[in-house]
């Protein structure tokens, strides 16, 4: 067992992300995927990750667990996981902590799953990389990890094919395979999407009761501000490459302070309204990550851009305290998005 | 919008229970729904059957004369109920020397192709695994072996091991390598990206075990329907060699590329001597050929329900 050395410039949180930067060279030119982000969880703790397609949501998840192929990638930055830097770690020693330390749950769980092995075979191999055991052994802790994430008959469906389950059971079956081996982060990227809202609540339900039991720290990315609602303790809102909005959920449902955030809101289903009418998209599409627009990477879709004297278009809003632990980065005064809030956009949502 | 989703999510399930085994038995069931596989399969099994087991089948040794039967120079009697397929200018029996034709050419085409096939996979697992220079440096190769056409290569390399059967099976397999090593490695390429090598890669699996236990099994359905191709053309190429006369094999032991050279002087006075190998030979390819086109159809993720 390696002895892990705690730097003294080590983080008190259990996951810190320092400035990350994950940029991509290409022949259209530098694809700034992610451009300076930062955040910190803490074991127990749930951290949603949202913004529209693109936003750099995924890239972010990938570069945390070393996944990003070294020579594509251009990674800076620091990535803290209970006191170990990752970014400049070996790889040998990253690919350890995968799978034990951290783990993952991928969006499309049926492509996500060797089609040749059986689900226990795949659960067995996880679980032996970090555990000197029996493929015995490894198997009885397979069907029991079956069984705990709530698949019936575990010791028949152990040696089924992943095509042999349904969509929920094959989620089911990838986050006993993430949980093998208890990992202290589990980030989890779109887990639901891919399924239909009766089995999407089963396996929300099924990931909060999982952390409760280990003390997992998650990290949950989504275009869905319902899951957030459902799963998360603090909330980031990405925009192209950035953080435009990080704070408690209550901050980002009760009082969002960023133009983009209130887009996100207002486009955000509500299961009580008819499809057609639940919708507020916000206008415009998602930057170019090769060209940023300058300034405010939002102010070609914001409304407000025309209040900040011209500010939006020249120089990026700093990420910056408006409240207790709530942080926005827009150039609009505080006082003035709270008015717009609560005057203008809040109405307007409860309205609709 | 739920409610197709829901649906879709019956269906799977009931899909879910039907489908008994993994993805090649799946395949298998999609395959026998095909009559082009069904043919396919026949001919390939009437070309196996009689090769296997020849000696039972054949009414007479392939070298046998029956000189009695001959008239007089020049006379080729041509079938009848003691010969089938009637005897060939020396008064051998034409239906014996077909039966064991086949298994001559299954031979030739069984080990050509497994010697194409072998060399193919390990240059392509090379390439396709290791990446960098290894795979510059084979593709390179490859691409250089794939520019010469294949048949005047084989005859090259025929030409160069000396006349024997073994040459003309390894030049056949030789000429065959590139092919499967590109297949392969492209296969491998795109399945590294894949979603289950980058969640094998999120669970701490190595990298040498996700190449060679993940996304090496999971590349070889291609190979594998090459093969059965490969399997027609080898027949084809070896008919052809032996034609050239580069099999070098004894006059004596049929073969029905060497039948169809010793033959066509008899073209305009007894066709039916090169009818009978030329035959054998489409049919025998075809078969092979229509097994592969179906597998390969079968094993297509698009053509999935
Ligand atoms: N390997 C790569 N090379 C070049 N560009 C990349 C690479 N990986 C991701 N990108 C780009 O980075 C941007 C962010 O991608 P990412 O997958 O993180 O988005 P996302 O927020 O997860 O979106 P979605 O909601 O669609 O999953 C995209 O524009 C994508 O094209
Ligand atoms: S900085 Fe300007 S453009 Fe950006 S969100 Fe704030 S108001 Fe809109
Ligand atoms: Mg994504």
């Amino acid at each position: 067992m390696t002895v892990e050395i705690t730097r003294p410039d080590a983080p008190d949180a259990f996951v810190a992300v320092r400035d990350l930067r994950v940029h991509f060279p290409t022949e259209d030119g530098l694809v700034r995927s992610v451009d300076g982000l930062s955040f910190r969880l803490d074991r127990g703790r749930t951290l949603g990750i949202v913004g529209e397609s693109g936003s750099g949501k995924s890239v972010t998840s990938l570069a945390v667990l070393g996944l990003h192929n070294r020579r594509t990638a251009r990674i800076s930055g620091e990535i803290w996981l209970d006191g170990e830097e990752l970014v400049a770690a070996p790889p040998e020693r990253v690919r350890a902590l995968r799978g034990k330390k951290m783990a993952m749950i991928f969006q499309d769980p049926l492509s996500s799953m060797h089609p040749y092995y059986t689900v226990g075979a795949q659960i067995v191999e996880a679980y032996r990389i970090h555990n000197d055991v029996s493929r015995k052994v490894a198997r009885k802790h397979a069907i029991e990890m079956l069984g705990r994430v709530g698949i019936p008959q575990p010791a028949r469906r152990v040696d089924d094919y992943p095509h042999q389950f349904s969509g929920g059971m094959r989620q089911r079956a990838m986050i006993a395979m993430a949980l093998s081996c208890d990992p202290e982060l589990l980030i989890a990227d779109e887990p639901t999407t891919a399924l239909d809202v009766t089995v999407q609540a089963q396996i929300l339900d099924l990931i909060r009761d999982l952390q409760r039991d280990f003390d997992t720290a998650v990290i949950v990315i989504t275009h869905d501000l319902g899951v957030v609602a459902e799963l998360a303790d603090d909330v980031l809102v990405m925009y192209a490459g950035r953080a435009v909005e990080y704070g408690g959920a209550d901050d980002l449902f009760e009082r969002p302070e960023h133009p983009y955030a209130w887009g996100l809101l207002g486009s955000m289903p509500r299961l009580d309204r008819e499809p057609a009418e639940r919708l507020l998209p916000i206008r415009g599409t998602p930057p170019s990550l090769i060209n940023v627009p300058p300034g405010c990477a939002f102010h070609p879709r914001c409304a407000y851009c025309e209040l900040t004297g011209g500010l939006s278009t020249t120089e990026v809003p700093p990420l910056t305290e408006t409240a207790g632990g709530h942080l926005v980065a827009c150039h609009l005064a505080p006082e003035k998005r709270r008015e717009i809030w609560e005057n203008d956009v809040r109405p307007t949502l409860e309205s609709r | 919008m739920s409610l197709q989703v829901a649906e879709s999510a019956i269906q799977q399930a009931e899909h879910a229970d039907e489908a008994g085994g993994g993805l090649w038995r799946e395949a298998f069931r999609r395959l026998v729904r095909k009559p082009a596989a069904i043919i396919g399969a026949i001919f390939v099994a009437i070309f196996v059957i009689v090769a296997v087991f020849a000696p039972l089948i054949a009414p007479y040794s392939p070298t046998a004369t029956d000189l009695s039967q001959i008239k007089g120079p020049g006379h080729i009697p041509g079938p009848s109920s003691t010969h089938w397929l009637g005897l060939d200018d020396l008064g051998r029996d034409v239906f014996s020397r077909m039966i064991y034709g086949a298994r001559q050419s299954l031979v030739v085409g069984v080990v050509s192709m497994a010697f194409g096939m072998v060399g193919g996979i390990i240059l392509g697992l090379l390439a396709g695994g290791l990446g960098g220079w290894v795979d510059a440096t084979i593709m390179r190769f490859v691409d250089m072996m794939l520019a010469i056409p294949g048949l005047l290569f084989a005859i090259g390399i025929a030409a160069m091991l000396g006349q024997s059967l073994v040459s003309v099976m390894i030049a056949i397999g030789v000429v065959n390598i590139p092919v499967f090593a590109r297949l392969l490695r492209g296969q491998m390429l795109a399945q590294r990206e894949a979603d289950y090598a980058l969640a094998a890669k999120s669970l701490g699996v190595k990298r040498s075990r996700i190449i060679l236990g993940h996304v090496f099994p999971n590349s070889l359905s291609p190979v594998i329907v090459q093969g059965t191709l490969t399997l027609a053309t080898a027949i084809i190429e070896a008919a052809g060699l032996a034609f050239l006369g580069l099999s070098g094999a004894d006059p004596a032991i049929p073969e029905w590329g060497r039948m169809l050279a010793d033959t066509q002087k008899f073209l305009t006075s007894a066709p039916q001597l090169v009818f009978y190998p030329g035959i054998a030979i489409v049919l025998s390819a075809l078969g092979f050929t229509l097994l592969g086109e179906s597998l390969r159809e079968a094993l297509d993720p698009k053509n999935r329900r």
